[in-house]
């Protein structure tokens, strides 16, 4: 296991490192980076002066282990539009972005798991036909569309929750869940989705053991046999798309964000993109595909936890 | 093993070729309800698109001060825009930014993505290194990842579609990297190299025929996400430049505006949402068809 577990972590590495070589080189590929990042309107001194900054008289790679060296001393680099540490930054948006995802994870994972268990458990009735309908919807509806909808019937129309904003943390759980539930609703459905099917899939793998029989007929009740011998062999698939869906999380974090006006990681790059701030997308698309990677590495190592019979 | 079957040389008179066809059709209809409905809605949106000029529509571009954010009417079948642009001429020629976005990005993406996954699985040196890339890259979420391409280049709708295009391709590339690997095992690609066919002729002849299923189906589905994410990006503002009538850049539009005039974002959404419903629903009909051995239900 711990073999396993070292080698696991340590090919987060080379992932990384492409992740890094991409981002930091995008700027080079795409032609003079001091005059892309100075934008269209900008004077030759404001070019002259970004390429000093960058230090554009050195070598590509010379260039990018500076710039690695500095980017894993927490140091990514200054907003061209604000002038601000772009950590800084960032780390003023991280909790409305960490909120809107966990929230997000929490419900959809309370209502996609025992929404598939019960489509695996009640196959080709009228349940389970509904929720390939709701599954196929929630792949189709995008996010922002889907955002829309729910702010205008529960928040204009009906007037139950706000139709926007964000409250922080500090002003009270109530608030910040309040602002915080729709956003996660519209976000969490093409997840839900995600995670319906795989669990509804899994499940019926698994409820056609012969395990699963032995114990329905030793009159283990249904629910017993549902989430005790069932669900927990039927693990594996779900924790894995559990990791993945996190993308799309990341992804929608975006344009969720735009729709209810909170101010996140999300709104930062938006706002970033209307300056062509690179640095600051740089360091979103760092921190995001960091935090993508780094949920896919701890789902790897719970396999064993739901499933002792793995060795590594 | 492509499924095609030829009713070129049918030695039947020509009324019961279509008969026969004609219940061909049916039987279509029959096992594959669903993915029957999407292909039709899809073929609507995409005659709305191209006869967009010829379907009652104005320059979606023409902006009329006196006529800012009103209510569907006779005259305006979805109202205006808050610069008093005709919003079913913007929405029908949106159609077209948006299929040929689609459309460009799934041929693209199957092409590049086929080419550098049949590289990656029969040239043993390149395959490592490739598939560290791949990881590399599918490690950055898709939005983002078109977010920073396209925060470097001009607002342009061909940008726009290369940019999706190198989202999707380590998708297409893995997905053809591993059915090499495991076509190359099957005793029809060893009877081959016995017989001492040339390897690119293996790979062009033998391998590559057997993607194509596979392939299909992922190109539906690449073609919708490629519109999901067009929209998204005209929506925040990185993708088409704001006067392009995409179904994004109306929904952008009409942001400010949506709490008392909702039509503007809802009709686009409503368009943006039936055709990604009416590609996927295709997209698992076509698995269904083309797959045999994957689960119907799944």
């Amino acid at each position: 296991m711990t073999g396993y577990a070292l080698r696991r972590v340590l090919g987060v590495v080379p992932v990384m490192a492409v992740v890094a070589l991409f981002v930091f080189g995008l700027l080079y590929v795409a032609g003079d980076p001091a005059a892309v990042l100075a934008g269209d309107k900008a004077t030759p001194e404001q070019v002259e002066h970004i390429r000093v900054s960058l230090g554009l008289d050195q070598p590509f790679f010379i260039r990018f282990g500076h710039w690695i060296w500095r980017v894993l001393h927490g140091d990514l680099g200054t907003s061209i539009y604000t002038d601000q540490s772009v950590l800084l930054m960032i780390g003023q948006r991280v909790e409305p972005t960490l909120g809107l995802v966990v929230l997000t994870m929490i419900i959809s994972i309370g209502i996609a798991v025992p929404l598939g268990v019960l489509a695996a458990w009640k196959r080709g009735t009228i349940i389970d036909r509904a929720m390939m309908v709701l599954s196929v919807l929630g792949f189709s509806v995008p996010v922002f569309v889907l955002g829309y909808v729910l702010a205008y019937w529960l928040a204009v129309r009906l007037d139950l929750l706000p139709a926007q904003g964000y409250a922080p943390l500090s002003a009270g759980i109530w608030a910040f869940l309040r602002h915080l539930i729709l956003p996660a609703s519209a976000l969490g459905l093409a997840y839900i989705a995600l995670i319906a099917r795989i669990t509804r899939a899994s499940m019926l793998e698994v409820l056609s053991q012969d395990y699963v029989r032995t114990a329905r007929a030793k009159g283990v009740l249904a629910g017993g046999v549902l989430f005790r011998h069932a669900l927990k062999n039927a693990a594996n698939p779900i924790v894995t798309v559990i990791g993945i869906g996190v993308a799309t999380l990341i992804g929608g974090t975006v344009v969720t964000e735009t729709v209810f006006a909170i101010p996140g990681l999300g709104r930062l790059t938006v706002d970033a993109i209307a300056h062509r701030d690179y640095p600051v997308i740089q360091g979103v698309v760092l921190l995001f595909s960091a935090a993508f990677v780094l949920v896919n590495l701890a789902t790897d190592l719970l396999y064993r936890l739901f499933d002792p019979r793995i060795r590594y | 093993m492509t499924g095609v079957t030829s009713t070129l040389d049918s030695p039947l008179p020509d009324h019961r070729v279509r008969s026969a066809r004609v219940h061909r059709g049916l039987r279509l209809l029959r096992k594959y309800p669903t993915a029957c409905a999407g292909g039709v809605l899809l073929a609507v949106i995409i005659v709305l698109g191209l006869f967009a000029p010829w379907l009652g529509t104005v320059d979606p571009t023409a902006i009329a001060p006196g006529r800012r954010a009103l209510l569907p009417s006779a005259q305006h079948w979805f109202g205006t825009d808050s610069l008093g642009r005709d919003l079913y001429s913007r929405v029908l020629y949106g159609a077209r930014i948006s299929m040929l976005v689609g459309s460009s990005v799934a041929l693209l993406a199957a092409f590049f993505g086929t080419v550098l996954g049949m590289l990656s699985g029969s040239i043993r040196w390149l395959d490592p290194i490739f598939m560290r890339v791949m990881d590399g890259l599918m490690s950055i979420p898709a939005i983002l990842l078109a977010i920073a391409l396209m925060s470097l280049t001009q607002g342009s709708v061909g940008n726009v579609i290369v940019a999706i295009v190198i989202v999707e391709v380590p998708r297409v590339a893995r997905l053809i990297r591993g059915l090499v690997l495991s076509i190359r095992e099957r005793p029809f690609v060893e009877a081959a190299i016995v017989s001492g066919t040339p390897s690119y002729r293996i790979m062009l002849r033998h391998i590559l025929p057997n993607t194509f299923a596979p392939l299909i189906v992922q190109a539906t589905h690449i073609f919708a996400a490629a519109i999901v994410i067009e929209a998204i990006l005209s929506f925040i503002g990185a993708g088409a430049p704001p006067t392009t009538p995409s179904w994004g850049n109306i929904m952008a539009e009409g942001r400010a505006l949506w709490q008392i005039k909702p039509h503007i974002v809802f009709i686009p959404a409503a368009f943006l949402s039936l055709t990604v419903l009416s590609i996927n629903v295709l997209g698992d009909g076509l698995r269904d068809a083309l797959d045999p051995h994957s689960m119907r239900s799944f």
